[in-house]
């Protein structure tokens, strides 16, 4: 007997499991289906019965090396084969290495006249003659109650399925037998869950709004703790998974490592350094404020970083994103050809939620990006009920967080609902919130740039405008006057009113230095002019007493002459001072 | 009866078409022996003389049991004349033993 497998890391395993390599139902089981006991999986027509079990029986054979048995009642075996080999299930290489035994029980009501006592003992010892020539471990049975429309005894039928399913039990194998979906109340249509306790396991196929979404659900599953929800699951090329991803544990690493967000000034906004690694962020807007563009810049930026970036695209085509961005002056043809960026483009309508949620868990799973934008979520809306879409981003966010992966989401807001309705509830889940809104005035609309949240940065306040050049995005600042901000042309009209007015500033300011210089010159000619003056001035006091001298001296000459021609006395002082006073 | 039942024995086939039987049992059961007594009183009555009857025993010969499509024990199976013919049960009714062996039309 096998080791009790403990797959479900965080339920006990009580009793001994087998695993059944389905993704995600060993999980909610806590290990896979009770071991050497029968599970019964019923669901109605379409609803993935057959392939439960054929996968249950493949993935036994391939992972867990268990031998096993198919007897199918409705389909002959080689349409099963064919059915499943689109999986990559090869039903007759397991058939031909002893894996895997067949038996096609086909039961034709016309076929049979019934007369008298009968048992079903042929039918178990075809069932024990094809487990004993490959040693089998697993036992399919599907789907048993075709045996009530070829018999018509069901007194007979009742009594030797509950022998068939105690000698399961007996013969030790992990038996899954499928059963049709019955009316109100009852799980199967002929009661079959009368006589499996052990494990009832119903699938369920809806449909809501033309969109079909499967889900799962244990209904019991005696000794064993189990989910109880109902998990949705899915069915494409890789066969059937289940998604139990719907109870968070919100243990996520917190990197400290920012990435840019593409736009510097943007970075600055949100404290120097754009985004935190591995947080989320979300855009918001009307439609055309530039929220794909503002994804396209992340995007090249990361890439050019050596991130690897998957970008989904819900709404356009890669090539008309591609198109479009590079009218803007972003090019990310390159960084598609270099294989770090990818595209995965697809209407969301064109499959379910869960499909959606598949789809981006695949993807990130074969392209391991660092950086995951899905533009818009709110095209999501379409293909489901809010409250699912909301589980379903919850789950997305919550995958693309617990891998490390930085998640770029754009959702449109629509006008006339108010911005807390029109993200769907899911804005508490981001870390970062950034809104584009359309700031209309003046017969203009423009666009701003609001930052309303951004956990663990220091993040501006400002409103920036936004806009699309054909370089990119450019974030200006917003002229604040009384009329309120001020963008686009009534912006640029007022910086051209400024300038002019630094320029008639500059213009006065010139004629008044030119008024000064001029009257400064004349000041300073009047100040030579007086200058020269007073140094004429100096020049004559200077002279005034030598010129009196040589008067003086001259004078005296010509008393002496006088003096001399009146053959006047001795010339002496006496002498000289009275002519002088004669004179006068 | 219909005027059909009076000329069953004939039926479509000719009297001297051989039938060949074959009764698929699990062992010595009960069911089992009285299934192969009804039906040796049946064919002795009916069929006297052509016919010939193969008792596989699936508790010994188990790979048998898918070729006929053998679901019920016991089975009969007509091999021949064709079409194959299936009658499960113990054959305690003789009247729809007849019937599902073509040796009898359907009671209208």
């Amino acid at each position: 007997m096998a080791p009790p497998t403990t797959i479900g890391p965080t339920i006990a395993v009580t009793l001994p499991k087998s695993p059944t390599g389905i993704q995600g139902l060993d999980e909610i089981t806590g290990g896979g289906f009770p071991q050497g006991r029968p599970t019964l999986v019923c669901g109605g027509a379409g609803s993935g019965k057959t392939l439960l079990a054929t996968q249950f029986l493949v993935r036994g054979a391939l992972d867990f090396d268990e031998a096993g048995v198919f007897m199918s009642f409705e389909e002959p075996l080689h349409d099963l084969a064919q059915n499943v080999a689109s999986l990559g299930y090869d039903l007759p290489a397991l058939i031909a290495g002893k894996k895997l035994a067949m038996d096609y029980v086909r039961v034709e009501r016309s076929e049979i006249e019934e007369t008298g006592d009968y048992d079903l003992e042929a039918l178990f010892v075809r069932l024990a003659y094809a487990i004993d020539s490959v040693g089998a471990k697993r036992v399919v049975l599907d789907t048993l109650e075709s045996l009530f429309g070829g018999l018509s005894n069901a007194g007979i039928l009742r009594a030797e399925l509950r022998r068939l399913f105690g000698w399961l039990k007996d013969r030790g194998v992990t038996a899954v037998i499928t059963g049709e979906r019955g009316g109100a109340g009852s799980l199967t249509r002929q009661g079959l869950d009368e006589y499996v306790s052990d494990c009832v396991i119903l699938l369920d196929h809806r449909v809501h709004d033309q969109v079909s979404t499967r889900r799962l659900r244990i209904v019991k599953y005696r000794g064993t703790s189990h989910g109880t929800n109902e998990y949705p699951f899915l069915i494409d090329a890789s066969g059937l998974s289940v998604l139990p991803v719907t109870s968070l544990s919100l243990d996520h690493a917190a990197p400290t490592e920012r990435i840019s967000s593409g736009i510097g000034r943007l970075d600055t906004m949100l404290g120097g350094k754009g985004y935190y690694l591995g947080s989320s962020v979300l855009v918001t807007g009307a439609a055309g404020t530039g929220k794909s563009s503002m994804a396209a810049h992340f995007v090249d930026a990361a890439c050019r970083h050596g991130e690897r970036c998957l970008f989904f695209a819900f709404e356009e085509s890669p090539r008309q994103l591609l198109r479009n961005m590079r009218s803007i002056g972003i090019d990310l043809a390159a960084s598609v050809g270099r294989d770090v960026l990818r595209f995965e483009a697809a209407r969301p309508t064109l499959v379910g939620l869960e499909q959606h949620l598949s789809t981006l868990h695949r993807a990130v799973r074969e392209f391991k990006p660092t950086v995951v934008v899905l533009d818009p979520i709110t095209s999501l809306l379409s293909v489901g009920a809010g409250s699912e879409v909301e589980a379903l981003l919850l789950r997305m966010v919550d995958f693309l967080k617990s891998q490390g992966i930085t998640g770029f989401f754009t959702s449109l807001t629509q006008s006339g609902v108010s911005l807390e309705q029109s993200v769907v509830g899911i804005s508490s889940l981001m870390d970062t919130w950034l809104l584009l809104r359309d700031l209309e005035a003046n017969g203009e609309r423009t666009r701003g740039l609001y930052v309303i949240k951004a956990r663990g940065l220091a993040h501006s306040n400002q409103i920036r405008e936004f806009v699309l050049t054909d370089h990119g995005v450019d974030l200006l600042d917003v002229s604040v006057s009384a009329a309120g901000v001020l963008t686009g042309t009534a912006r640029a009209a007022r910086e051209a009113h400024e300038r002019a007015a630094v320029f008639a500033r500059q213009h006065d300011v010139d004629r008044q230095q030119r008024e000064l210089m001029r009257k400064r010159t004349v000041l300073a000619a009047r100040m030579a002019a007086l200058q020269a003056d007073l140094e004429i001035m100096d020049e004559e006091l200077r002279r005034l007493p030598e010129q009196e001298r040589q008067r003086e001296a001259l004078l005296e000459d010509e008393r002496d002459v006088i003096a001399r021609s009146r053959l006047a006395d001795a010339p002496g002082n006496g002498a000289g001072e009275s002519p002088r006073g004669d004179r006068r | 009866m219909s005027a059909a039942a009076a000329n069953d024995p004939g039926l479509s086939f000719p009297d001297e078409a051989t039938w060949t039987l074959r009764l698929y049992v699990a062992g010595q059961t009960a069911k089992s022996i009285e299934a192969f007594a009804n039906l040796r009183r049946i064919c002795d009555q009916h069929l006297a003389g052509r016919y010939t009857i193969e008792v596989i025993d699936l508790l010994e010969r188990p790979q048998l049991a898918s070729g006929d499509q053998i679901l019920a024990i016991p089975t009969l199976v007509r091999r021949l004349p064709p079409p194959i013919k299936k009658i499960i049960g113990t054959l305690s009714n003789t009247e729809r033993v007849l019937v599902g062996l073509d040796l009898k039309s359907q009671p209208q």
